[in-house]
């Protein structure tokens, strides 16, 4: 398959841009609730326009009311989301859950999916324990009870927890911490007894949660896929939401780009424009190649991905890490170059820094998508 | 069967029953490559076989139309053969400027005639060329090129000097940029095709820090080119004055080749190959390893890209600069790494060992895929103007 967008890609990609350049333009939705101190960092009518342009369901089987298609077609969305930086529960939702979701039961997709194709409902996934994303350890656990499990423990870094309409919790049924068996993946309804969240807002502005399970009673049909079993569907749901989240940064690398060279073009200082210098633009030559570079990266961990092609994990680590370097660069690049306005909240470009900062952290960073290729490669 | 998988079944076929085992081996010795030309003999047998079973199939260059020597594959089938050469590690049968250089201007640029004789004798390995572009006073600013060609009716009297001539000092031809006009720098340079033979040729080869003369200086001292080589076989190839055209195509493919988009050694991972070598790794080499690799196999899905692209015209006509720059700058980062994992050993200049030097060799030679061809700097002057349309000069 070609490393480019078909004819219905290039569609998708055309009225994604359009739709999220006009309605989730950084003034129309990150700012507007930023400065309204929202307590879910998103707006719920922009979701279900996403419900109604058809994005939410990329991911989810026609069966389901979906419209089965893959990560390459979600990734242009999420591209667009990164350009914008347009504040949305999709990732979280129509990425990861999503994925945990294809492996749930008849009844537990029946139950939320409708409600995410339509941008009804909002769904969170709770893996992280403590500050670093290590989901080789699970410690969080849910022990037999009745018919049902009891889940105990804590969960961090759970990105829009508090407006979630579901969690997949990722928690441990047998075994011990490091063990790679014996995990097993629940959705738990936002309203389970005994499940509390401390919100925090993150430096993006967006929302998390540290999320509290003090004995959190669970049916047995809240369990995705089989019990004990869990790992093999964690692992698919964080290859995808790695890729998407590549995806998202390369857009947020493109957009932290474009805005920094034309700055170049307008900006004058000793009776030149700034661009003419060439210190100035060999760095953004030298961006512009990380950039495309990466761009590259992701959409061959899509293609892999979509393929089910064994070496998928290993390039969506790539990508990701790939992604964190470039888009790191990007935003620290269009803040220098910006000089003093750089700095000024009025100015879009420090959104970007933000944004991109706390993308890198989600799922991974760097560091440790390098030492996981390193892993996977044998060394 | 689709039409490729059939294709692609009998390549296999072919491959298998012409290319013999020894040629399947990782090239070791510069004989190991074949160049062709007048001088040239073969290692051996093998070498022999395997190089006239591809010019019988055209596959000396696959991708040239039958009547000049090549196989006139298709885009999708020349990949399907470099997938199968590549996946028995089978040798190139033949490598030359010629096909990767004056081949591509010929067949862009050249008369019915010229591509006739030229691309044959290229195809059939029977000519060796050599580029004669780079002058003392002409690197980076190569337009400003001072090698002069007095118009004396039937042919020119060449005079000057050129340097970084690669193997000149073995090749029978020169593809060679000489100015015709001094009053028009851009559109006073021909593209002239002449015998290294002919009288007040010269040449020097250039020791390198890697110890090894792989470029040469040429000096030209009244060197007379005729026009024409017989009826619509000009010496030069576009037209008289417009050689820089001819030229600044020519450097697109080369930037192309050089970055290593299509594949291979240059772009693959290395930290497993390294870590089996060394035994352990430190653990902040390794993790430069790691971040190496990173960078190594996101470039590559970015060869893959970029070459897809340029099948079907998406690609922006400055990409391969882009290419070219970042493709070289990792190469050399890359072959830094290989003497830090290989320690004192990779130090080594000519012991038996490490095939003489070729670790810190080939560290040293890499330091010049920066520089030929356009170098990394001036690479990010054209990605600045033609790609971002930054202002200024």
């Amino acid at each position: 398959m070609p490393l480019y967008h078909d004819d219905d890609q290039a569609m998708l990609a055309e009225s994604a841009n359009q739709f999220m350049a006009e309605e989730g333009a950084i003034a129309k939705q990150l700012r507007h609730w930023r400065d309204r101190d929202c307590k879910d960092g998103f707006g719920h009518g922009l979701w279900e326009q996403f419900g109604e342009m058809g994005f939410n369901g990329i991911l989810v089987d026609e069966a389901d009311g979906g419209l089965g298609m893959g990560h390459v077609e979600a990734g242009i969305v999420l591209e667009e989301i990164g350009r914008n930086l347009t504040p949305s529960p999709f990732l979280t939702s129509s990425v990861l859950a999503a994925t945990a979701l294809k492996h749930g039961s008849d009844d537990l997709r029946g139950r939320y999916l409708p409600g995410l194709v339509e941008g009804k409902s909002v769904f969170a996934v709770a893996v992280d324990e403590g500050p670093k994303h290590r989901p080789e350890t699970i410690t969080c656990k849910a022990e037999r009870s009745g018919n049902g499990f009891k889940l105990s423990g804590q969960k961090d870094f759970v990105v829009q927890g508090a407006s979630a309409d579901m969690l997949v919790v990722a928690a441990r049924t047998s075994g011990s911490d490091s063990d790679e068996q014996g995990i097993t993946l629940f959705a738990v309804p936002r309203d389970a007894a005994g499940m509390s969240h401390d919100a925090v807002r993150l430096v993006d502005s967006s929302m998390a949660t540290h999320t509290k399970f003090d004995g959190v009673e669970l049916d047995g049909d809240a369990v995705i896929g089989e019990v004990d079993n869990g790992r093999a569907i964690l692992n698919a749901m964080l290859d995808a939401g790695r890729v998407g989240s590549a995806a998202e940064g390369v857009g947020v690398a493109r957009g932290a780009m474009d805005m920094t060279v034309d700055y170049l073009k307008q900006r004058k200082q000793f009776g030149t424009l700034i661009g003419e210098f060439q210190a100035l633009q060999h760095r953004a030559a030298h961006l512009y190649s990380e950039v495309e570079i990466a761009r590259a990266a992701v959409i061959k961990a899509q293609q892999l991905l979509d393929a089910g092609s064994e070496r998928a994990s290993l390039m969506a680590s790539v990508a990701k890490a790939k992604v964190a370097k470039t888009a790191g660069l990007a935003v620290r690049e269009g803040v220098q170059m910006h000089g003093g306005i750089g700095m000024t909240d009025e100015y879009d470009i420090g959104l970007y820094m933000k944004r991109d900062r706390a993308l890198q952290e989600f799922l991974g960073d760097a560091y440790y998508h390098a030492g996981r290729v390193a892993e996977l490669s044998g060394y | 069967m689709s039409e490729l998988e059939k294709f692609r079944q009998e390549t296999r076929n072919w491959l298998e029953a012409n290319c013999p085992p020894e040629m399947r081996e990782p090239v070791r010795d510069e004989d190991d490559v074949y160049w062709g030309g007048r001088k040239a003999s073969f290692k051996n047998d093998t070498q022999k076989a395997w190089f006239e079973a591809c010019v019988e199939k055209g596959y000396t260059v696959p991708a040239w139309p039958k009547e000049y020597g090549g196989a006139g594959l298709n885009p999708a089938e020349a990949k399907i053969l470099r997938e199968e050469m590549s996946a028995i590690g089978a040798r190139p049968p033949l490598s030359s400027f010629g096909i990767w250089m004056l081949g591509p201007a010929l067949l862009h640029f050249g008369t019915e005639g010229q591509k006739q004789r030229f691309l044959n004798e290229i195809a059939r390995g029977e000519i060796r060329w050599c580029q004669g572009y780079s002058e003392p006073g002409s690197g980076s600013d190569l337009v400003s090129l001072q090698t002069f060609g007095e118009d004396k009716g039937d042919h020119w009297t060449v005079n000057g000097q050129k340097v970084w001539t690669s193997y000149a000092d073995k090749a029978d031809w020169i593809f060679c940029l000489v100015r015709t006009d001094k009053n028009d720098k851009y559109r006073g340079i021909t593209f002239m095709l002449f015998d290294m033979e002919t009288a007040g040729v010269s040449t020097k080869p250039i020791l390198l820090i890697s110890g090894n003369s792989p470029f040469c200086e040429t000096f030209f001292d009244d060197v007379d080119v005729p026009k024409s080589y017989g009826e619509d076989v000009p010496a030069y190839v576009g037209e008289i004055n417009r050689g820089w055209d001819v030229a600044k195509y020519l450097l697109g493919h080369e930037r192309e080749m050089i970055s290593g988009a299509d594949g291979g050694d240059r772009t693959s991972a290395i930290g497993a190959a390294l870590k089996r070598q060394a035994g352990e790794l430190d653990p902040v080499l390794r993790a430069e390893l790691a971040m190496f690799d990173v960078d190594a196999l996101a470039y590559s899905a970015m060869g893959e890209k970029f070459l897809d692209e340029i099948k079907v015209g998406k690609s922006h006509p400055a990409q391969p600069n882009m290419m070219k720059y970042a493709g070289t700058e990792l190469n050399k980062r890359r072959h830094e790494l290989m003497m830090s994992a290989g320690g004192s050993r990779a130090l080594e200049w000519d012991s038996e060992e490490t095939g003489g030097g070729k670790t810190s060799r080939n560290w040293l030679r890499t330091k010049a895929n920066s520089i030929e061809g356009g170098t990394s700097e001036v690479m990010l002057n054209v990605i600045s103007k033609r790609i971002l349309e930054l202002p200024g000069g």
